[in-house]
Order: C-alpha cells, then structure tokens, then sequence
C-alpha cells in the first residue's frame, strides 16, 4: 500500500474512532497495519475512567437545598434568591464537566471509549439540570460505553437523569406517563415503524414505579407498579420494566436500528444498507456487544472506500477537539471552549431535544461557517469572533459571554518537527495531507504557499497550518 | 440551481473577489418579488410572557383572588372590550389597536403542554407535536417550499441577530442571521473570506460543495442585503433598544423593496419568576414603543398593508402568582397579530377560562399550528400541509 494511502486510512480511523490523529500517532502509526491499530485502540479504551468534578461532594447541592428551604429565618423571596445562586452553581459545575470531557477527548488516552460515550449521549440524548446527575449519567454512559448494549440499556433506563427528563417519576399506576415508553422504542431501540400505539400505551405500564431518590438512585415504587396483565408485542403477560426490556433486545429490529445509527456517526451519513444490515446481523448474533461490532466496522474494507474517507462534516465539538490533537494544543481557559460550542450550535450536555443532535449539513449555516472558517485566526490568532450567542429565555441560565481571544498553549517547533523530512516546496502539500481528508485544488495550495515565501521556515509552518485550517476542506473529516 | 452549474459558475467568477458579489447580484436582481409580495415579520418573546397581565381580564374575580400582589387594577387596564384591556405598558399598542390595526388570538397554545423554556420553543419553532422531534424550523422548511425548483437566496429569510435559529433552518434551506447588514457585510469583506470565496472545490464532493456554495451565497447576500439597506434610511425616530434598532433595520429593507419574505426577531427577559411587574411593564413597553414607530415607519411608506406581524411566545404562565410577586411556567398564551389586511373583528375568540384549568394553567383553544397554517396559505400563499406534514384548519384571520 502506497504511503500516502496509508496515511489517509489512518487519520480516516483516527477520526471516526477518535477525534483526530496527533502528529506524534501519526509518525507512529505509518508503520503498523490497520488491524493492529484497531486492536491498539481498543486496548487503550479498556480501562473506564470516571469523570468527577472534585468541588462538589456527592449530594452538596441537595445538602444546601434542603438547608435554605428548612431556613426559618429566611423570607420567601430570599430563598428563592438562594435557590436561584445554587442553579447558577449547578450550571457553573456542569460546565467545568463539559471542560472536563472535552480536556479528556482531547488529550486522554481511551480515545475511542471518549467517541462511543459522545455517540450514546447523542443517542440517549438528555438534560438535566442537576450537575450530580449529569456526572453521574455520563459516566454511566463511559462505563459501558464499549460493553454490552442490553446493559447500557437497563443502566440508562434507571438512570435518574433518564427517569427526569422523560418524566418517569411521574409515572404511576393511576396515571400512566407515556414519554419514556415512546422514546424508549422511537428513539433508543426498535425505530418507527416496529412498534404500535398499544405497545408505548401498555410498556408505560410496565415502567410505572420506576424512579429515582434525590441521591440519584434508582428506586422501584412497587405500589405505584401497575402489576396487572399487558399486552405487549403480541403477547401478554404481567409484564415489569427488565422484561419488557429483554423482548424488545429479543427484536433483531432493535439491533438494526441502533447499528444504522452507528453507520450514520462513524461511517457515512447516507446510509448504506447492506453494510448496514451486515453491522445488524452481527452485533445481534454476538448479544450486542459494542466492542466486537467496532472493530467489525473499523477493520472492514469498505469503511476506508474513498466515498467513505471525508464524508462527514465535523460536529462543533469534533472540530474544536480535532483542532487541539491536531497541532498538540491545550486551552488554558474553559470559556471559549464553551463559547464556541454555543456559538457552532453543540454542546455538551445540552442536546436539543431527546433526538438528539441532528448532525451533517444541519451543522452548517452562513453565520456557524464564517464563524467556522475564522477559529483559527481566533485559536491561534489575535481575532475575536465578533458574535453574540443566543440567550435561550431561561431567567437562570448562564450567560456564555463573548470571550475575546483565547489563550493557548502551542508548541509551534514541535509541531515542525513532524515535517521535518520534508523539503520547503513540499511543505503545502504534507500539511494538507495531514489536515485534510479530501483533496484540495492545487492552485489553492500554490497561493498560500506564495503567500508564505519569505517566512523562516518554522515561521511558514505556522501561517500554511492557520491558512490551511481556515478552508472549508477542513471543516470535513 | 444545479451544484454541477453552480460549480461552474463559481469557477467563471473567480477572477476577482468583487465579480462573485455582482455576478450574484444581478442574479438577484432578476429574483426580484412581484410587487407586493407578502411580508411577516415574526417577535418571539423569549422566556414565556405572562399573557394574563399582557391582556387582563379585568372582569374576572378569578384573576384578582389569584394575583393579589401581581394583578393590575381594573382601572389601569386598557379596555378593549367589556371583559379584557391592554396591560398600561401597551400604551402605544392600544393606540394602534384603536386604529384598527391590532387581532388579539387568546387561548393559543398545543395538546400535552410543555412547560420548559427549551423544549416548548423547540416545538413552537419546529412546528412540531408535543410528542414529535424535528430537526428543521417551520420557516426554513417555508424556505424548502418556496425555494423548491428555483434559485433563493439566505436571504429570503432574515434573523436579525448574530445567530441562527433552529426556526429559519430546513431541510434544505437556510435562512441568514444578521445583526444589522453591515456587520456582516464588513465580516465577508474580510481578506480571509474574500480570500477563500476564490477558491473551489478540487472535486464534486457533496459536502465540501455544499461549504462552498454556503460560502458564495453568504458572501452574496450579505453584499445584496448591505447594498439594499442603503436604498432607504428610516427618518423616524425609534426607540434606541435592542428591539428598536432591529425593527427600525426590517422596516428599512423591506421600504427598500428587498426580496426577503420572513423577518425574525426576539425580545428575550420574560422569564419572571420574581417581582414580575417592573420587568414585565419594562418590556412590554419597549414592544409597544418599538412597534409603534415600525407600523408608523411602514405605513408611511405604502408597505403596511403588505406587512404582517405576528407576536408570540413559548408558553403563558400560571393562574396563580407564585410567593416572590412572580409567576411560574404555564401553557396557553395569547398572540397578537398587526398590520397586513384589515379586519373584522380585533379580539379573535373568548377571553382565557379561568374557572376551568388543566392543573391551575390555561387550556388552549387554537393550535399554534393553525396560525402558522393560516399564515403559510393565506399570507405567504405556500402550501401549509407541505410545511407542517399535515393539514391544519385554517383560521378566519387574515
């Protein structure tokens, strides 16, 4: 295989599986073949490392809100004052965790358990404004990132964040909450269309009783359980939560739906069926297990056909994490890093609604591309983006505000030094190689590369990478 | 047009940097709207406006026993009919309203309410069902619509903001998002856009095509809207808020005879959970100050007829103040509609039912959905079923 190919399968895996290759990886792994490399990326993922912001001891929130509301010498309006600062906190500590994670998929060794925990919140999409139960939630998602899919599944089904935000708590015997049931095979499992109304009308009964204490545990409230017969699926039954669970995993539908959705974030967004149903049938076969339907995708041959390799547009936090593998940088401030998911359209924790992001060209609008081609200039310049993000009507909502400029920490000849075998003329070229996954007009490259004559070269390094990630090229990975 | 003749065009512009802009120009200009060509402007008033202290019910025992602290005095209120008046700080709305200008809509709201600031604008601008998610705004998928089988520009639909919301998103289209046309006329002018709107794609790539050609038509529009903007400079004197400054830019461009349908701008603060009447009179008088001039500026010019404003917002709130002289996230809300065709009747339908709640809110009785159906076949003339995926009854409105 020709080197250059090589290279491209590899930064194609390195993005797909990761967020991007790192000049050092890069160097590295030109010598070993793709399988090796699959098997190395699974290895590096195996160990499940929480996330825990250390300010916050279990259940502090809950501690001070239970002390503000007992305070008798508070007036009412004071404590609502109280509560207000303790959401602004929550939102304070939810942040730190979203800097957290996008720290950890920067520079953190389990790179493809980072990208599977990315892809499930984007699956099992949700909010809550609870920072305990975010933390927690995420690092459900971690843990079983790459494990099997039946466990993922009953973790997140008793999960409190889940239970919240799809309104569990408040399903009873005597009145039915049909949200989770719905989302639960809408969304999570079986798809549209393997699934009647009758069966979301009687798996809410089933799920009634299930819910959560303050300290974020699942609890079972057997006398809110509705334990009479359903009739789910064909088949009745005094049906609980676990089985209805089982019967829909039974469902080779479900193992369709969710390798589909796999396919669309890690492979192509235009949907191939037969791989598609190949990726079912074995993540079925195997009782659904994560890993081994990974290293199926990424060791097959047609995920590095050319029509595969630069077919997606990044996602802002795919951007903004590829940015710093790429050149090795780290952000030495956490405001920008949430400014520019707000002002791309993506952040953490925060998805628009329990469908998730909906990813691709949706990404893409004439304000998120200007903004898009200018955060180099910002990153590594002295630009501002010049815009305002949208408040979202929440009266106790954070203000993300404009960050002028940010501060970073780069390391311009060790990045040079990955292209040291390099000859001046062939610069351009090598760098877009290694930026890009799509090929790029030639004159193009000749302009930048006049442009830059006359730097030294390290100094011609720095302005062809800040030109070269400013083309739309780059914006595709 | 076609990517592939796209890709050729822009392969013939690329000469200089200032033949891409008038090329596209021109190309606009032959996209010019029939005159008269329908307007709606939509104000979004973020946060869930207190709809029963926007127009009290100023008869109704119910309301006064709720809001003890809260409520506004018989004798304060506006009146417009025998049962509900304008909140005082709608002073400005209440003259327009006495000149026949102004449709109240009560009750509107959706089946299964949703009571969060996020999802229940989600569903408003998504044009969705409470149990339904949608990836593209109502007025982007206007846009699809509209667009489908000729050329359009970002344009056609205008946010005036730094951003873009979801709303003027479709599936296929987009709408622009400008905080006033030269701000972002300046930001395409810069050396790195200029710079990179030269370039092209090395091969039919759908996606990178798809950059370049957001690209081009950004840096299009944004020359076609500033150039536009300079055609007619409003003499009126507006309001120097937020609001003012963004009505004031829509009632200039539209005056300029631009070829954009949708304008889309938000007043955010409404989330009152405390000591709710100075900001609510705050705000609400900014709308009605704001409003005035623009209707005035409009009418002026020949365009209010053809103008339509539609004023809403994601939720009402509670019944019941809550203890902090506030009011907690509720359902069904009014919505005002001002300017366009005249009417028959201003106050639509019925004051709010306070005797008979769902859990202490308001039960809707118009879709929101039918409002935007009544818009969409009525004003915009494009086909609401195509827009919505479904039919909804239109409303005796426009």
């Amino acid at each position: 295989m020709k080197s250059n190919e090589h290279q491209r399968n590899v930064q194609h895996l390195f993005w797909r599986a990761g967020f991007g290759p790192s000049p050092a990886e890069i160097q590295q792994a030109a010598l070993q073949p793709i399988p090796q490399l699959v098997r190395q990326l699974l290895k590096d993922s195996q160990r499940v490392e929480a996330i825990t912001i250390v300010q916050t001891e279990p259940h502090a929130e809950l501690k001070i809100l239970k002390k503000t509301l007992r305070n008798q010498a508070m007036s009412k309006e004071e404590k609502r004052e109280e509560l207000k600062e303790l959401i602004l906190e929550r939102r304070e500590t939810i942040g730190q965790l979203n800097d957290m994670w996008v720290n950890r998929m920067a520079v953190g060794e389990g790179m493809l358990r980072e990208k599977m925990t990315l892809f499930w919140h984007n699956h099992f999409a949700c909010r809550s404004k609870m920072a305990t139960f975010v933390q927690q939630q995420n690092n459900t998602l971690r843990e079983y990132a790459l494990g099997n899919f039946g466990d993922l599944l009953m973790a997140v089904s008793k999960d409190a964040a889940m239970l919240q935000f799809l309104n569990n708590q408040q399903n009873r015997k005597q009145s039915p909450n049909e949200n989770f049931a719905r989302e639960l095979m809408e969304l999570f499992t079986l798809g549209r269309g393997n699934y009647t109304e009758q069966d979301v009308k009687e798996t809410a009964r089933a799920f009634t009783g299930w819910g959560f204490n303050l300290r974020g545990d699942f609890v079972f409230r057997a006398n809110q359980h509705d334990d009479d017969p359903k009739t789910i699926f064909g088949k009745t039954g005094r049906f609980t939560g676990e089985e209805v669970l089982k019967m829909i995993l039974e469902n080779p539908k479900t193992a369709q739906h969710v390798a589909a959705k796999i396919y669309r974030f890690f492979v192509n967004e235009r949907p191939n069926q037969t791989h598609i149903a190949e990726m079912a049938r074995r993540f079925y076969k195997s009782n659904y297990d994560i890993a081994d339907l990974m290293q199926h995708v990424f060791t097959a041959d047609w995920f590095y056909e050319t029509s595969n390799v630069g077919a997606q547009i990044k996602s802002p936090v795919e951007l903004l994490v590829g940015f710093q593998r790429h050149l090795g940088l780290t952000f030495d401030d956490k405001k920008p890093v949430l400014y520019v998911q707000k002002a791309l359209g993506q952040i953490l924790f925060f998805p628009p609604n329990v469908a998730g992001w909906p990813g691709g060209q949706s990404w893409i609008d004439s304000t998120t591309l200007l903004a898009r081609l200018q955060l180099p200039r910002v990153v590594l310049g002295n630009e501002n983006l010049n815009l305002r993000v949208k408040d979202n009507g929440d009266d106790n909502e954070e203000k993300v505000q404009r960050k002028e400029g940010f501060t970073v920490k780069m390391n311009w000849d060790s990045f040079a030094k990955t292209f040291e075998k390099y000859a001046d003329d062939e610069l351009p070229e090598a760098l877009a190689n290694y930026l890009f996954q799509v090929p790029v007009k030639k004159e193009a490259l000749a302009q930048i590369s006049q442009r830059t004559k006359n730097a030294t070269r390290s100094e011609r390094i720095k302005q062809l990478t800040i030109s070269l990630m400013a083309f739309p090229e780059y914006q595709i990975c | 047009m076609k990517r592939r003749e796209f890709l050729t065009r822009s392969a013939f512009t690329a000469a200089g940097s200032l033949l891409v802009p008038q090329f596209l120009r021109a190309f606009n200009t032959q996209a010019q709207p029939a005159k008269n060509a329908k307007k709606l402007v939509v104000v979004q008033l973020s946060g869930g406006n207190d709809g029963l202290n926007t127009v009290v019910p100023f008869r109704n025992d119910i309301y006064y026993r709720e809001r003890p602290s809260i409520a506004i005095a018989a004798d304060k209120v506006l009146k417009i009919n025998d049962e509900i008046g304008f909140n005082p700080a709608l002073e400005k709305l209440k003259t327009l309203y006495d000149n026949g200008l102004v449709t109240v809509v009560n009750n509107v709201g959706y089946p299964n309410p949703d009571r969060s600031h996020f999802r229940s604008m989600d569903i408003w601008q998504t044009g969705s069902g409470s149990d339904q998610y949608l990836s593209s705004g109502w007025i982007g998928r206007y846009l699809d619509a509209h667009c489908a089988g000729k050329a359009c520009s970002p344009h056609a639909a205008l946010e005036i903001d730094d951003t873009l919301s979801l709303v003027l998103k479709g599936q296929k289209t987009n709408g622009l998002a400008l905080q006033n046309p030269e701000k972002l006329f300046r930001q395409t002018q810069s050396d790195l856009v200029q710079a990179l709107a030269k370039n092209q794609p090395a091969d039919d790539h759908e996606n990178v095509a798809y950059l370049y050609k957001t690209l081009a038509e950004t840096v299009s529009s944004a020359d076609y809207v500033y150039s536009k903007s300079k055609v007619y400079k409003s003499r009126l004197l507006y309001p120097s808020t937020e609001l003012g400054k963004s009505l004031k830019t829509i009632a200039e461009l539209i005056t300029s005879g631009i070829d954009t349908q949708v304008y889309y701008v938000s007043l955010s603060g409404f989330d009152t959970h405390i000591r709710q009447n100075d900001q609510q009179d705050r705000l609400l008088r900014q709308y009605a100050e704001a409003m005035s001039v623009f209707v005035e500026d409009l009418k002026a010019n020949g365009q209010l007829d053809d103008t339509l404003v539609m004023t809403f917002s994601e939720f009402g709130r509670r019944v019941k103040q809550n203890a902090s002289n506030g009011t907690d996230h509720g359902t069904a809300n009014n919505l005002f509609l001002i300017g366009g065709p005249s009417r028959s009747r201003s106050v639509f339908n019925e004051a709010p039912d306070l005797v008979n709640l769902d859990n202490g809110d308001l039960k809707f009785q118009v879709d929101f959905r039918q409002i935007y159906a009544t818009l969409l076949d009525n004003w915009l003339k494009t086909s609401s079923e195509a827009v919505l995926g479904q039919r909804f009854s239109t409303l005796a409105l426009v």
